[in-house]
């Protein structure tokens, strides 16, 4: 049997205007986040329904993390806040229904901020690995 | 006891159809048993077959989304407390014409729960109400019960007995109670994550994907579902793991949050008595909690909290106290 280690599979939808281009930046300054995160590009931190999140712990992720322009500088000027109010729901019934808590996390990062992107995506993959695979939420149909 | 039985309803049916004001009425129609009534519309032809009693806890409003369209004469309803909450909320959504409906307000004492009537016997016969309820088995003899023991878990906790909205009031109008209602969500939400998971994976699985709840849902009205729009990538029609029971119950619960105006018709409904209005009423008291207390229905026009936003609003991280029980 072969043994191999753990590496979480974490999605993150990130937003075009501001935390795509943050991720951007990460990679130009060559600043290091794991490869387990797989980048999904959204328009808006607010395309993204409730149920691309449960769809993306169904397919397999073991986190999943928003990722939006700071509130206030949304590029359709309000779509984050929508997002903000959303999520917050989510989130706690998610935790209601006894699934981790540390497994959603929303971010803003703006396009200036590379560092942050790293940082975060460095932060939560840890603490998403420290919980190990997913199981309250997994799909097994859906397992390799 | 209900304060209002089935001739004085007749009587102001009859009233309304001969002075003209509607051509039809919705109401519940008899079946084999007590409990087994069912909603339908009459016309002054078969208002014989008209019955009311302590099981008569459909909400009609959403029947008048497709009883409205039929015809341009008004249609007569009438509504218990409960079900004029929805009424607001479908007319805040624009769901139905206004003036193609008469609203009959009549006050509710609570309506019976048949699952804890059947909890006392297998052969219940009949059901006579009042202020001890009287059972007729087959078998068992004649059982009694206070009336309190036997009342729906929804009617236990009534949030109101004052009307929102109606063009008539039979009988006097009532307040808006101070409920206990949160009391469960609150006692779950007291649970370590393992204690409620186990919880919820109990309830939720016995789930048989009826879809019941959502198609009595009073704010469930989109004209294509997404669970049947195969294009959504949340179709299916079987609960065929722990997953998927959750994905519907956790998206049914969110489409409606900000409009639910926690009726319990979802878990009035459910074969499998799921308790699904605990998943509304976290919402419910989330919505109160973050963003100040609204009541969905309690007025036409007002803009739910999820559909609005304040620029300090909470983030999501500090929704999820996520400090307790780590």
């Amino acid at each position: 049997m072969q043994v191999t280690e753990y590496k979480p599979l974490i999605v993150a939808f990130c937003c075009n205007w501001c935390s795509y281009a943050g991720a951007d930046l990460a990679g130009n300054n060559r600043l290091a986040y794991p490869a387990d995160v797989k980048i999904i590009r959204v328009p808006c931190s607010c395309r993204v329904n409730p149920s691309f999140i449960l769809r993306a712990f169904q397919r397999g992720a073991d986190g999943v993390i928003l990722c939006g322009c700071h509130p206030g500088d949304c590029h359709y000027t309000t779509g984050n806040y929508y997002t903000r109010r959303r999520m917050a729901l989510l989130f706690s019934m998610l935790d209601y229904l006894g699934i981790e808590r540390e497994r959603t996390r929303v971010e803003w990062v703006s396009a200036a901020e590379g560092a942050k992107f790293a940082a975060t995506m460095n932060d939560f993959v840890g603490k998403v690995a420290a919980l190990g695979p997913n199981k309250r939420l997994e799909d097994l149909r859906c397992k390799k | 006891m209900q304060e209002i039985n089935r001739e004085t309803l007749i009587a102001k049916a009859k009233e309304l159809l001969d002075a003209g004001t509607v051509d039809r009425l919705l109401g519940w129609k008899r079946g084999e048993f007590d409990w087994d009534v069912t909603p339908a519309v009459f016309t002054a032809d078969n208002l014989g077959e008209f019955v009311y009693n302590s099981f008569c806890g459909a909400n009609f409003s959403k029947y008048l989304i497709a009883e409205t369209r039929k015809s341009e004469k008004k249609v007569l309803v009438f509504l218990k407390p409960c079900d004029t909450y929805s009424f607001n909320q479908l007319l805040t959504e624009h769901r139905f014409d206004r003036e193609r409906v008469y609203a009959v307000g009549i006050p509710c004492e609570g309506m019976l729960d048949v699952a804890k009537i059947r909890g006392l016997s297998d052969n219940v016969a009949s059901v006579t109400d009042g202020e001890t309820v009287k059972i007729e088995t087959l078998w068992d003899g004649e059982i009694t019960s206070e009336r309190e023991k036997l009342l729906a878990e929804r009617c236990l906790n009534c949030k109101s007995k004052k009307h929102v909205a109606y063009d008539e009031l039979i009988g006097e109008d009532g307040d808006v109670l101070d409920s206990h209602r949160f009391d469960e969500v609150e006692r779950l939400e007291s649970l370590t994550p393992d204690e409620r998971y186990a919880f919820w994976q109990n309830e939720l699985s016995r789930c048989i994907r009826c879809n019941a709840c959502r198609d009595v849902c009073p704010a469930c009205t989109c004209e294509k579902c997404v669970f049947d729009n195969p294009n959504s990538g949340l179709e299916n029609k079987a609960a065929a793991n722990e997953f998927e029971e959750k994905l519907f119950h956790i998206i049914r619960a969110f489409h409606v949050a900000g409009r639910c105006t926690d009726c319990g018709e979802c878990s009035r409904v459910c074969p499998q008595h799921i308790p699904l209005h605990l998943l509304n009423r976290k919402f419910i008291r989330d919505i109160d909690n973050f963003y100040g207390e609204y009541q969905a229905g309690a007025e036409v026009g007002s803009r739910a909290p999820i559909v609005n936003f304040t620029t300090d609003d909470l983030e999501p991280s500090e929704a999820v106290r996520r400090d307790e029980n780590a």
